[in-house]
């Protein structure tokens, strides 16, 4: 057997059990690649539940366990790190669980605290710039691993609950969605739950935008005594949260 | 030479904080997964930063899949040189096996067929891996519950591979006993077939008994044949850097290093014997 064929031939039978598959090894072969497909299956397993303890503790084992073997089952893994094999399991969740987004929610915020925490480093910006900062042309430059993503349900104080190993509230849909921020500060993934005009003030930043053209849609929204102040609230909030890397012109 | 012996352990999470206090942990070096620090950024790589300020490190690979048929990736080489120019390690190695076909990565080490074919796969993946590097890489024996048709024994395949490339050992002490008794060749006839003086490093581990086969688990001291098997490695190789492999059922520091002190005393014996 050629050396390309026999790989994928142990590919197809570490994902499908073929037995057709497993006799081109012939009989001799067979304890051994019991030993591979059980190592295969067991290092996904618990690679998943490494990556995804809280979502465990919030599905219950029986039904965790039951998602995370149709995972392995659909969804060979790819990438050379092991790391990168719980990426799409939120999708795997939602179309196991439709009825209950709170799991694929679940699942994606672990998921996105997981990659901030390995994500690119940052200077820390110091606040002792910032009186010579032009604010008015200012660009805030957020850290790297900043990602804001969008819930349904109200799975921030359940996954805080569950992180401190306190009796999670009953989940609900929240009337409209929510914006979730994830980014690290120092060594530590955070997350918290932004409002509509937080995250929007986000958005534009990211997109570009700067810290005065920020601050003139609050003052039109909000008028001239409210508008900065809603916006230095902003400011101070990421300052003190370790969200931004840099302000520059 | 046993006194230029060096003596290692792998580090583990559970671990860091032994080897970040103040008082230093006695070993010569230690040895990480390189795919756990090919990474952008983040703790793990700030715990790796100051370990390396302390000892030399290691970096021992699980994904290069240098027996792949159809080549090795370029963009994980990439990333493995990235960490290599940071780290600046002693040895960098990974397995004789494989786990990427095309897009699957089984994220195990599988066995090969040892084959002229295959020795021309290897061969090929190994200079491009050495080219890209910039660096001699070791490569390590693995545990294999699979045997294939084949044309020359596993240690003829390493004699051959090396002499093809110039890339060096990394003797697995406890995978030379788990291959010979799932396989049932002699384990003393393997060591007496490798090209010791290809013998960089040495690791040790523990195994574990499956059903019909012996599964090199990493969750289990050093079992006494393997130490035997040491010694008798240890009396062909030059100075190697020998280190235990922990990995499942993690204990205390100090039960790994009173482990480690076996390993000295058992590359002590030949030096006392040479006296």
């Amino acid at each position: 057997m050629r050396l390309l064929t026999l790989q994928r031939n142990f590919g197809t039978w570490l994902t499908t059990e073929s037995a057709g598959i497993a006799a081109r090894f012939g009989e001799e072969a067979r304890p051994g690649l019991a030993v591979y497909l059980n190592n295969y299956r067991s290092q996904l397993l618990s690679c998943l539940s490494t990556s995804f303890p809280v979502t465990r503790a919030w599905m219950g084992d029986t039904a965790f366990l039951a998602a995370a073997a149709t995972h392995i089952e659909r969804v060979p893994p790819h990438s050379w790190t092991l790391d990168a094999y719980g990426h799409d399991f939120p999708e795997t969740l939602r179309a196991l669980h439709p009825e209950d987004p709170d799991f694929t929610e679940m699942a994606a915020l672990e998921r996105d605290l997981g990659e901030a925490f390995v994500g690119a480093d940052s200077a820390r910006f110091d606040p002792a710039a910032l009186g010579d900062i032009d604010w008015d042309r200012a660009l805030i430059h957020f850290v790297p691993t900043l990602r804001l993503s969008s819930v349904t349900t109200n799975v921030v104080p359940i996954w805080s609950a569950i992180d401190a190993l306190e009796t999670p509230p009953a989940v609900v849909r929240l009337p409209e969605p929510e914006t979730v921020a994830i980014w690290r500060a120092e060594f530590a993934s955070r997350l918290r739950a932004l409002t509509a005009e937080e995250a929007t003030a986000v958005d534009e930043l990211r997109e570009g935008q700067t810290f005065g053209a920020v601050c003139a849609a609050l003052v039109e929204r909000h008028g001239e005594e409210q508008g900065p102040a809603i916006a230095g609230a902003f400011l101070g909030r990421w300052l003190s949260d370790q969200m931004v890397a840099r302000i520059g012109a | 030479m046993a006194d230029m012996n060096r003596f290692g352990l792998g580090l583990r999470k559970p671990h860091y904080r032994d080897f970040l206090d103040d008082a230093p942990v006695a070993v010569d070096f230690v040895e990480v997964i390189s795919e756990n620090f090919m990474i952008e950024g983040g703790r793990p790589l700030d715990v790796l930063r100051r370990v390396r300020e302390r000892h030399p490190v290691a970096l021992h690979g699980v994904s290069l899949s240098v027996g792949s048929a159809d080549g090795v990736s370029d963009d994980y080489l990439h990333r493995l040189r990235r960490l290599c120019d940071a780290v600046e390690p002693m040895f960098v190695s990974d397995h004789l096996s494989w786990s990427r076909i095309g897009a699957f990565n089984s994220h195990d080490l599988l066995p090969l067929p040892y084959t002229r074919e295959a020795l021309d796969v290897i061969c090929a993946n190994i200079a491009r891996a050495q080219d890209t590097l910039g660096r001699t890489m070791l490569f390590e024996n693995p545990s294999s519950y699979v045997s294939f048709a084949g044309e020359m024994t596993e240690w003829e395949f390493l004699g051959t591979m090396c002499a093809r490339t110039g890339c060096e050992l990394l003797l697995d002490v406890n995978n030379v006993f788990v291959s010979a008794s799932n396989h049932g060749f002699d384990p003393m006839a393997y060591l007496a077939g490798i090209p010791a003086d290809r013998v960089r490093q040495i690791h040790l581990a523990g195994h574990s008994q499956g059903r019909e086969k012996l599964i090199d688990t990493h969750d289990k001291p050093v079992a006494a044949p393997v130490w035997s098997l040491l010694a008798t490695a240890l009396q062909r190789v030059g100075s190697v850097a020998i280190m235990i492999e922990r990995d499942d059922d993690i204990p205390p520091l100090g039960e790994l290093l009173a482990e480690l002190d076996t390993a000295r005393d058992i590359a002590a014996a030949p030096a006392r014997r040479a006296a």
